[in-house]
């Protein structure tokens, strides 16, 4: 039953992946404007023009084309940049792991914040405080992450200047690195003089991205253990005399977090999807920052394959969510 | 004791109010601006560059807000700014929600393969990364208004398209609607004499924060350069040249945050209100 529940899943992710390639595809070539005109400087002579046709598959028809191009695709041949005439999959993959590091710190940051704010919020439930802090998460929701980069290079690039507001690492510190991993590279090799410098730079960009999806979390999960606390077990532990604090986090937590969870994993393809501008404001290199430099140098090929492993990126975040939720949930787990 | 939901309830009125007034007061501002904004938005002079607001010292009287680094005015240039902000919001905003809504109610009420295949899109369309998909559109649409408009539209219709969808289906399970195919309504009538007024208060809510987002989504496009042309002052625009002389004039790079803030937030903030009156449990 398990088995059969995840190759479903396996084979609806496919179908999204298959539907994810013919919209990219249909976005860039089936839109008013030749591609092949976009691509060339001003000035192209028809000969020109004409090659590049032949050498796109351009003459082919729509449907041949699209074959042609997602054969190349699946067998990693995302084509090749305008602008830097390397192959695209080389350029994206190398800047992946900056984008990878800092969404996933952001999302540490979102756990711990939202977390903290949950579990002060059930400590202190139906007091002033809680009123307050309810207030402040409801704002913390409803402004997006660009504003909050915005507002953090304020206070503290500006008014507070103690973090570095721009750039992921102090350049001459880079060829220290021998991966494209710094951060996980610096701790590996226990070089916390290069561990803070990274921290310094990614602190405030992961924070913008992550105070939104804190806000989430501290909410639902705070929802989530108010409920937990009327429960009889959650008395019992009570009556047996276990304090406070032990109740919320021995007993309640471990029965109110399932939900979290899952709301986890959706929201951090949302987070994923606003390293996009985060990395733009605080020029930051990573995925987001090149596909702005793409669209701005119109060099479609390079767009067209960050927009396709964003996709895969999110896709495959869904469904590891999707399976991690089966295999903690005893319910889903049995039937 | 003292209710935890309290301050929340307490100051839930006020908050709507605060936010329809700013709301207002952008909307009169933006709509009267040629009459209003003190100084011409457009208008460089070199003499007046960096003039600081008001308050400050080498403040010059009729800049009120101070002046960028091409000595244009920063007030002048957010009330024309709103204009482009609210015109997105309306346009964007309104066909976002009739599109999005019409595809949901259809999904939702009619089922069967339609459902199937307006589902399948739906779950097409949440792999892709918002602004890198609004980016990708303007990058072969070219920049401009109508662009922008097409691209919040293709990129948030599944925002309305998966709440209108589920509603619809819980609606159309209702008693009210059986009795109604009863008595021979045929299922487009039903549809929208029963079920719409019924969805109809979700996609208000929705349309509200909708607009937060459109304008949101201008500023960001604005902020990269990729949205109206470059001559039309927008609040993306002034953000992203203030954050270039953050330190010489911060004032360029403030005010219009502010304004985008106190925008984005009320119309959230309204979105939310008008939920909590909406909702029969709550009240």
């Amino acid at each position: 039953m398990f088995l059969r529940r995840l190759l479903t899943r396996i084979a609806t992710t496919l179908v999204t992946l298959l539907g994810v390639a013919v919209i990219v595809f249909a976005v860039i070539r089936i839109v008013p404007g030749d591609p092949v005109a976009m691509m060339l400087p001003p000035g192209a002579t028809e000969a020109d023009i004409a090659r590049l046709n032949a050498f796109y598959g351009l003459d082919k028809s729509i449907p041949e084309q699209f074959f042609i191009w997602l054969g190349g695709v699946v067998q990693g041949d995302f084509g090749t940049s305008i602008t830097t005439r390397q192959p695209v999959l080389g350029l994206v993959l190398s800047r992946l792991p900056a984008t990878l590091e800092l969404s996933i710190m952001a999302l540490v940051i979102a756990v711990a914040l939202g977390g903290l704010v949950a579990l002060t919020g059930t400590r202190l439930r139906y007091t002033r405080t809680e009123g307050a802090l309810d207030v402040a998460n409801g704002m913390a929701l409803s402004v997006p992450d660009f504003l909050w980069g915005l507002v953090l290079i304020l206070l503290f690039g500006v008014l507070w200047p103690v973090f570095t507001i721009s750039g992921r690492v102090s350049p001459q510190l880079v060829p220290e690195f021998a991966t494209s991993f710094f951060l996980f590279e610096s701790v590996v090799r226990l070089r916390f003089d290069l561990w803070l410098d990274l921290v310094q730079h990614m602190l405030m960009p992961a924070l913008a991205l992550a105070i939104p999806l804190a806000a989430i979390i501290g909410q639902l999960l705070k929802q989530s253990l108010k409920e937990t606390m009327h429960l009889d077990y959650v008395t019992l532990a009570r009556t047996k005399g276990y304090s406070e604090n032990h109740v919320i986090l021995r007993e309640a937590l471990r029965n109110a977090v399932l939900p979290t969870l899952t709301l986890i994993g959706v929201q951090f393809t949302f987070l994923i999807g606003g390293t996009v501008i985060i990395e733009r404001l605080f020029s930051y290199e990573g995925l987001g920052n090149m596909a702005i430099d793409a669209v701005i140098n119109r060099d479609l090929p390079l767009i067209q394959g960050i927009v396709l492993l964003f996709a895969l990126l999110f896709t495959l975040v869904n469904l590891a969510v999707d399976l991690l939720y089966a295999v903690l949930n005893p319910r889903l787990r049995h039937a | 004791m003292l209710d935890g939901r309290s301050l929340v309830k307490r100051t839930a009125g006020l908050r709507l109010w605060l936010s329809a007034g700013w709301l207002t007061a952008l909307v009169i501002g933006a709509v009267f601006a040629p009459w209003i904004a003190p100084q011409d938005p457009l208008m460089q002079d070199l003499f007046t560059s960096r003039l600081p607001p008001f308050w400050m010292d080498g403040a010059e009287p009729g800049y009120w807000l101070g002046t960028d680094s091409l000595g244009r005015d920063v007030l002048s240039r957010i009330l024309y700014g709103g204009r482009v902000a609210l015109i997105v919001a309306l346009i964007a905003g309104t066909a976002t929600a009739l599109i999005g809504a019409t595809l949901g109610l259809i999904a939702g009420y009619y089922r069967g393969w339609t459902d199937m295949v307006i589902s399948r899109l739906v779950d097409i369309w949440m792999a892709f990364p918002p602004v890198l998909f609004a980016i990708l559109l303007i990058a072969v649409m070219g920049t401009g208004l109508t662009s922008v408009v097409v691209a919040i539209i293709v990129i948030d219709w599944t925002r309305f398209a998966r709440v209108v969808r589920a509603e619809a289906m819980a609606q159309g399970a209702m008693d009210y609607v059986a009795s109604a195919q009863v008595a021979g309504r045929g299922r487009m009538s039903t549809l929208l004499t029963e079920i719409l007024p019924n969805v109809l208060s979700t996609i208000i809510v929705l349309l509200t924060l909708e607009m937060g987002i459109a304008v949101i989504v201008e500023a960001i496009l604005s902020f990269v350069n990729l949205s109206v042309s470059t001559d039309d002052p927008t609040w993306g625009g002034m953000i992203a040249e203030g954050r270039l002389s953050i330190h010489q004039a911060w004032w360029v790079l403030v005010f219009p945050l502010v304004a985008l803030f106190l925008t984005v937030l009320s119309f959230s903030q309204l979105g939310e209100g008008l939920k909590d009156r909406f909702d029969p449990v709550l009240n």
